[in-house]
């Protein structure tokens, strides 16, 4: 039985770890692996409490915020590479006109 | 034993979560991220949620992380290159919020919500843990399972339409 | 030391070693020996001998071999990515090996390293993972064939993994269980079929009407997941060069032909286990491993005589394949096995 102030913690340290790749980095698909990141440490925070209050319900919530994820990334990724094809980059700062 | 596993897999997963966020080369964060799912596949084994586990190899690390590596690559992106002191500013900004996300994570942990009851052991898990997933998830979760499957299904078809790009730019072949 | 042999958990993790470190070195053994038998076979398939000279009917030849690619010049292209181009072939050999550590060889618990309750979700989970390894070497290459090779095959390999995952569920179903010891405890005695009882057949899963387009969509798979002929587009000299391996040489590229044989007896065991009733046959059950070896045995023999028979699939003829084919065919046999299951249990 794992205390459930460990996984918590390593749960807001994580998510602190994707907020920071978020703000910090300019390519945009570190920033979308960065998000990945933040929808892990949710992840965690809601097998530990599932494991603490001995009711499935976290675990399939997870199993729903994996799927979503999924689906966000397929999208996320087409888009990037859209973008990519009419701006020759993929660095956040330069895609700043709305013109396509 | 499980603490110590739990602290070994913990300090791998800030530590490739961390390279992830610090490395110039995007395939590298990408291969860092890899071993971070894996590492956190690990603490849902060592939680009592296998089924969990094994479904976040299988779909994170092995069809997420592949899709990524797939962009990047078709892509070809090179290292970051990141100069200016605009660059600087933002990043010193970046860490600053990291910083106090960090420090009012800390502050309402130490004020010490109330943990609960805490029972040593499980329930005995005769059947397993996919076995009582699958209970819950067909019963009372079943109209959120079906309207998961259309997202995903909605999902597709906008990856497929979004990618192929508009007909003057021909369609992308696999 | 008396008291380290009392501690419970000690025992079962010394015996998992002893256990582990076996099945290693018989499996590295038997891949050695499957590249001379594939030579072999594929001899006489096209009317000659195939090795003979090394040893009495060149069984030296795999030592040979290896004593070649030891003392052969490793080269690393310049531009490579060096770590992640030192670590690919390890990916290749890394998801196999795992999944050996569930497999039954015999009546467990004696065969078998452990049993987990999710047993088929590491399978499908380490030939996940199996992917990165030809992704990476075609990638950490330099070299636009190599990269094109790569990212060919991942794309073959995760196409194919969904109709394996599929056609994987009716076995599930009707053993009521992901645990590779359930599966195989549920082919057990004679062949019950839809209430009947038929004597003269074991009750594996192949032999049962609304299993069988699953084993056959599943071997299908099996071909496409491990990269061999039909499918082995990316890595066939001839094409694009040889595909993700042309940098990699000496100690390297064998890692990667071990990493597939090896995913090659991994998955053939995984197929045995799932639909040829594992280690299960007649006689007492002390006789399980020689039948597993059997079985074992006649399964690689036909990834030998398929590569060696069929010529290769053209790559979008085998995308057409995986994609419009054996998808909707599993899908449409896992909806036939629940109606089948529901019946069972219902009537």
């Amino acid at each position: 039985m794992i205390p459930l102030t460990w996984s918590l913690a390593l749960s807001a340290v994580l998510f602190t770890i994707g907020v920071v790749g978020v703000l910090v980095r300019r390519n945009a698909l570190v920033i979308f692996m960065s998000i990945e990141l933040m929808l892990n440490a949710a992840n965690l925070a809601f097998v530990s409490f599932a494991q603490q209050s001995k009711s499935l319900d976290g675990q399939i919530f997870v199993f729903f915020v994996m799927t979503v994820a999924a689906a966000e990334v397929a999208v996320g990724l087409a888009i990037i590479v859209n973008v990519f094809r009419l701006r020759e980059t993929v660095f956040v700062d330069e895609i700043n006109l709305l013109k396509g | 034993m499980v603490p110590y596993l739990f602290l070994g897999f913990a300090a791998m997963l800030v530590a490739t979560a961390l390279m992830v966020v610090l490395h110039k080369n995007p395939v590298t964060s990408a291969l860092f991220l890899v071993l971070a799912f894996c590492s956190l596949a690990g603490i849902y084994l060592l939680m009592h949620a296998e089924f969990l586990g094994m479904v976040q190899i299988i779909v994170y690390a092995g069809a997420i992380m592949v899709l990524f590596l797939f962009v990047i690559m078709y892509l070809n992106l090179k290292h970051d290159i990141e100069t200016g002191v605009q660059t600087a500013v933002r990043r010193g900004l970046g860490w600053a919020m990291g910083g106090l996300l960090l420090l009012s994570a800390g502050a309402l942990m130490a004020r010490g919500w109330s943990l609960g009851p805490v029972n040593a052991e499980l329930p005995a898990q005769g059947a397993g843990n996919a076995a009582a997933i699958g209970r819950v998830l067909y019963s009372r979760y079943l109209f959120p399972f079906e309207i998961t499957s259309i997202l995903l299904l909605v999902a597709m078809v906008g990856a497929i339409v979004i990618a192929k790009g508009r007909k003057s730019e021909g369609g992308e072949d696999e | 030391m008396a008291e380290l042999w009392g501690n419970a958990v000690f025992q079962v993790a010394f015996w998992a070693i002893v256990k582990v470190g076996i099945i290693l070195f018989v499996m590295l053994t038997v891949v050695s020996y499957l590249i001379y038998a594939e030579r072999k076979v594929c001899g006489h398939i096209q009317a000659r001998t195939g090795p003979n000279r090394v040893g009495p009917f060149g069984l030296f030849q795999p030592l040979a071999d290896v004593g070649k690619l030891l003392f052969k010049e490793e080269f690393i292209p310049a531009g490579a990515n060096k770590v992640v181009f030192h670590i690919a072939p390890m990916l290749a050999v890394f998801p196999a090996i795992v999944t050996l550590s569930i497999v039954p060889f015999g009546p467990p618990p004696v065969f078998q390293v452990t049993d987990i309750h999710v047993g088929v979700l590491l399978f499908l989970a380490m030939s996940s993972l199996g992917v990165y390894a030809i992704t990476l070497g075609g990638w950490a290459s330099n070299n636009k064939y190599a990269l094109l090779g790569g990212l060919r095959s991942s794309a073959q390999m995760i196409s194919y993994e969904l109709a394996m995952g599929l056609s994987i569920i009716p076995v599930i179903l009707e053993a009521s269980s992901m645990s590779l010891n359930h599966i195989v405890d549920a082919q057990a005695g004679p062949l019950q079929l839809y209430g009947m009882t038929i004597s003269f057949l074991p009750n594996w899963m192949l032999f049962k009407p609304h299993l069988m387009l699953p084993f056959v969509i599943f071997t299908i798979t099996m071909f496409a997941e491990t990269n061999r002929a039909p499918f082995d587009l990316p890595e066939a000299e001839g094409e694009l060069v040889a595909g993700f391996h042309i940098e990699y040489s000496s100690m390297k590229w064998a890692l990667f032909f071990l990493g597939e044989y090896m995913n090659m007896l991994v998955i053939s065991s995984i197929a045995i286990t799932l639909y040829l009733g594992g280690w299960r046959g007649f006689g007492p059950e002390q006789w399980g491993i020689v039948w597993y070896t059997l079985k074992l045995a006649a399964f690689i023999f036909f990834f030998i005589w398929v590569r060696w028979t069929f010529p290769r699939l053209r790559y979008d003829q085998l995308m057409n394949l995986g994609w419009k084919v054996l998808l909707p065919a599993a899908v449409v046999n896992v909806v036939i096995a629940g109606i089948v299951v529901y019946w069972r249990t219902h009537s």
